[in-house]
């Protein structure tokens, strides 16, 4: 079959800049000439399409399905329901507890029931509309607190609750002389990334398939679909084509058995894309949470204990809510040094639309509710917002609940100090600008009833995979001369999802190897896992793993110019020989240029590399060194609110974050400020409504991501305290701006309403009180 | 049907076009150009905003129909060969590009704006593009951009 076309190239650049520096992306002119190749542009001249039926129902039993009058729909190649399902009738990125297509139950509004493959999207959704399925409907289990403690009925044979997790640090029964309490609730977002669930499913002659597909971790995908199917993994092979955003919301599967089932039974190349509404169905959100809280302080607002419940609502399969409770009890209580500590955290399934990863991953749901807890315990005290953070805040050496002591810097003080001392903008005024006023031009205040705010928050995450999870990646790079110029290639697995992954392998590439011209091979199943683009993890442990791989090639090119000039290996050991501009250098002399060492040789080195280990937690207590770094992140938030209309303008939002060190300036400033406004559309924006397990806004009509009308100026501290454990002293960017910035803003809006404000995002009416 | 139009200048035609299409799907899948992207499809993102006779408009809410013997300017016709519009130079500078899935939208949203306004204003660059959604950079290095673009033009 012939090739398609739009499918990935290489990514080629000769623009300088190694660590430390902000080269250009090498992807940036074709994504802005439009010609950067999306999942969604992907084309074969031979194609047809591929369109999943879905439940219309959250629970229902499945009594019948005819296809009849669907096969008779002209242009339609072929209808299947999990019949067809050549492999196991399960995925699922943790546990495989997911139909590919249901059998006799659906358990979420959304569930894929049937695939039509036809030759235009229209003829397959007039041929779905024709599929009949008949349903018995049932009860859905909506109430997450009810589920953890068993008072539903169960929607898997292992029960509702999918994990449990405990935290007991010291005295479990300590008292204080301060108590605050408080319940918070956080809705569910939706990562929203722009780029719908895409790709392109070729059969190819061996009877396998070549999977081109937007997602955020190709191995896992790979392993998932060939189970499905039935194949050996060398039979599906998969390339990442241009991934449109993800944010958590790839790590699960969509389109990706569907596609793969429908090519190997038509034989042709099948195009699936999911349109926006299809989108919220398609894909897991941030899990929903109920958090629970008790904060007990002596009158100096140091804390003395906390206990928390926490419960996770993780829909309707399991996606990677273990993961998420796990960082929501073991981060439960924030960047805080705290002797007494007793949390519990519960993700349970129910009928509610499916969550797993989003930006944050648990963090952020805790994060709201411990940081709104700080802020009431400094209102009883009388005490500053910044003031009570700061004589609890963690610092390197400190202990967290979970026993694991904190071994690299935690400069979480000084970054609430670098917030709280920024200048604050302006008080609005003078010339009326409706632009600058809640409201905006909808012109319903022009200043009176409008109050402005100021609030507080911190964060904290863990980077990389956690609890002795085997987390490692694997890095290709090979050297050679070219055109007369020693040029390299890098190849890995690791997903570009917008990040900016592959400038900074280039980048690490020039440092290590003093080359200039460096290729970025597409990622694909070709070459060995690179884990997750996730857990702001790529940079760490791709970065490390092509750091290792530069270091062998440097190696192999040390002993070519030791057998070209007899200098003895020791000797060239003692010169302290190093890749510098495209030369072979000591520390004061050149001893070659790079081009004659390699004459007409390539070196070709590939390394896997994982970061330090790290250990699972007690089940009984959640005691263990379960993490491998920590990042911290602190916001400013200040809002204009108008108090008679419960509208929301936020004025500024500034952030400090340590990243260890910054490879990339420009795209760390990138990741903050992107992150920092994720965390405004929680705050004030952002939920997937959903009634009786029913989603009622599956639509950027009706679920509101902020516009650039909707997010301030956002200054950016950025601190560098190197960690040692990790490649070039940094510490994962992604996630911690998306921590502290909800807390912040919420904690603004109460200092200019005096409202308690619990539940996030925070509506009009809960300003309003209508 | 069949469907004519200029497209960057150049005289095109598609067959057998559905009367449902939108001209972002005749752009997309029958004239080769995916530049315009797909992320809402109502409307409300503008990651296809395209030029219709010179007027930016959402190519998801134009029917196919609609734009025979009509002139249609995508994100694609915007470079001069090799030389990127000083808006698609200042976007890749600035950093103005993650995942790149709203650039296309953007940078013609943009484009448009410096034709009207060349010296725009903080407060109207964030109006004119108020109807470009993006989820990667919070927005900050977007305004760099057209700052830098603007700054680019008047040079």
């Amino acid at each position: 079959m012939s090739q398609p076309v739009r499918t990935p190239t290489d990514l080629t650049s000769a623009v300088a800049g190694g660590v430390g520096e902000s080269p250009q992306r090498p992807d940036g002119n074709l994504k802005v000439r439009g010609e950067f190749a999306y999942s969604s542009d992907l084309w074969h001249e031979d194609m047809i399409w591929g369109a999943t039926l879905r439940s219309p129902h959250p629970h229902a039993r499945i009594t019948g399905v005819d296809l009849t009058e669907a096969l008779k729909v002209p242009g339609v190649h072929a209808v299947l329901t999990h019949a067809d399902v050549p492999g196991a009738n399960a995925c699922g990125v943790e546990q495989r507890d997911q139909p590919v297509l249901a059998v006799d139950v659906v358990r979420y509004q959304g569930e894929p029931v049937a695939l039509v493959g036809a030759d235009h999207p229209e003829t397959a959704r007039r041929a779905m509309e024709r599929i009949v399925v008949d349903y018995e409907v049932l009860e859905p289990v909506v109430d997450a607190e009810a589920a953890a403690r068993g008072e539903c009925a169960p929607l898997h044979a292992s029960g509702n609750v999918v994990r449990h997790v405990p935290v007991r640090r010291g005295d479990q029964s300590a008292t204080a002389e301060v108590v605050v309490t408080g319940r918070y609730e956080v809705g569910m977002q939706d990562q929203a990334f722009l780029g719908p669930e895409s790709g392109l499913a070729v059969p190819a002659e061996d009877g396998g398939v070549d999977l081109y597909v937007a997602t955020q971790w190709l191995h896992v995908d790979q392993d998932q679909v060939a189970s499905a199917l039935g194949l050996p993994l060398e039979k599906v092979r998969l390339a990442l084509s241009g991934v449109g955003g993800a944010f958590g919301g790839r790590e699960d599967l969509s389109m990706q058995v569907h596609a793969c089932m429908l090519a190997l039974h038509t034989r042709k190349p099948v195009k699936m894309v999911y349109n926006r509404e299809e989108s919220f169905y398609g894909h897991v959100h941030r899990h929903p949470a109920v958090l629970h809280y008790e904060h007990g302080a002596d009158r100096d607002g140091k804390l003395v204990y906390v206990r928390a419940k926490i419960y996770l609502d993780g829909g309707a399969y399991a996606s990677s809510t273990a993961a998420v409770v796990a960082n929501a009890a073991t981060l439960g209580i924030g960047p805080y040094d705290v002797d007494n500590v007793t949390v519990d955290c519960w993700g349970v399934y129910t009928n509610n639309p499916p969550c797993g990863a989003m930006r944050g991953f648990g963090a952020v749901q805790a994060g709201f509710a411990y940081e709104s807890q700080m802020d009431r315990l400094a209102g009883v005290l009388g005490l500053d917002p910044v003031e009570v953070r700061l004589r609890n805040a963690v610092r390197e050496g400190s202990t967290m609940p979970t026993g694991q002591v904190i071994d690299s810097a935690a400069p979480v003080a000084e970054l609430l100090e670098l917030v709280r001392d920024r200048p604050l903008p302006a008080a609005t005024g003078g010339e009326l600008d409706l632009r600058q006023m809640p409201g905006g031009v909808s012109n319903t205040t022009h200043g009176e009833g409008v109050v402005r705010g100021v609030g507080y928050a911190v964060g904290i995450k863990n980077i990389c995979f956690s609890e002795g999870h085997d987390d490692y990646s694997t890095a290709r790079v090979r050297l050679e001369v070219v055109g007369g110029e020693a040029a390299a290639l890098v190849q890995t697995a690791a997903c570009e999802v917008g990040q900016g992954l592959v400038t900074v392998v280039q980048q690490i590439v020039r440092t290590e190897l003093g080359v200039q011209r460096v290729s970025v091979l597409p990622m694909d199943t070709s070459i060995g896992n690179a884990g997750s683009s996730s857990a702001s993890r790529q940079t760490y442990v791709t970065g490390g793993a092509v750091k290792s791989a530069c270091a062998a090639v440097r190696a192999r090119v040390l002993e070519l110019y030791s057998r070209q000039t007899g200098t003895g290996p020791a000797e060239v050991g003692r010169l302290g020989a190093e890749l510098r501009g495209g030369k072979l250098v000591s520390s004061h002399d050149v001893l070659a240029d790079l081009a004659d060492v390699l004459g007409g040789d390539a070196v070709d080195e590939t390394a896997e590399w994982r970061h330090r280990p790290t250990e699972p937690i007690d089940p009984e207590t959640g005691q263990g060194n379960a993490h491998v770094q920590f990042g911290f992140a602190a916001h400013r938030a200040v809002v204009d609110v108008d108090v008679e209309l419960g509208l929301v303008k936020v004025v500024a939002l500034d952030c400090a974050q340590d990243v260890g060190r910054a490879l990339n300036p420009q795209a760390v400033l990138g990741q903050i400020q992107g992150g920092s406004a994720q965390g405004l559309g929680l705050a004030v924006m952002e939920e997937i409504r959903t009634k009786d397990g029913k989603v009622r806004n599956p639509s950027f009509t009706d679920y509101l991501i902020p516009t650039v009308l909707d997010v301030p100026p956002m200054g950016v501290d950025v601190l560098e305290r190197a960690d040692p454990h990790a490649p070039y002293g940094l510490r994962g960017v992604g996630e911690p701006p998306t921590i502290s910035s909800t807390p912040a803003i919420v904690a603004a809006i109460r200092a200019a309403t005096g409202l308690p404000l619990t539940r996030v995002p925070v509506r009009p009416e809960h300003i309003t009180g209508t | 049907m069949r469907v004519n139009v200029t497209v960057n200048g150049e005289a095109r035609s598609a067959d057998d076009v559905w009367e449902g299409e939108s001209l972002l799907y005749v752009l997309r899948e029958r004239l080769g150009l995916p530049g315009a992207k797909n992320a809402c499809e109502q409307g409300e993102c503008g990651s296809c905003t395209v030029y219709l006779d010179d007027v930016p408009v959402c190519a998801c809410l134009v029917a196919a129909g609609q734009v025979q013997d009509r002139e249609v300017r995508t994100v694609e016709g915007l470079a001069d060969g090799e030389t990127l519009d000083p808006v698609q130079e200042a976007f890749v500078q600035a950093g103005a590009v993650q995942c790149g899935f709203c650039t296309p939208g953007l940078v013609v949203a943009a484009h448009d704006l410096l034709r009207r306004s060349p010296s725009p204003d903080d407060p109207e660059i964030r109006e004119a593009l108020a109807g470009n959604l993006c989820r990667c950079t919070g927005y900050e290095k977007i305004l760099d951009a057209v700052r830098l673009a603007a700054a680019k033009r008047g040079a």
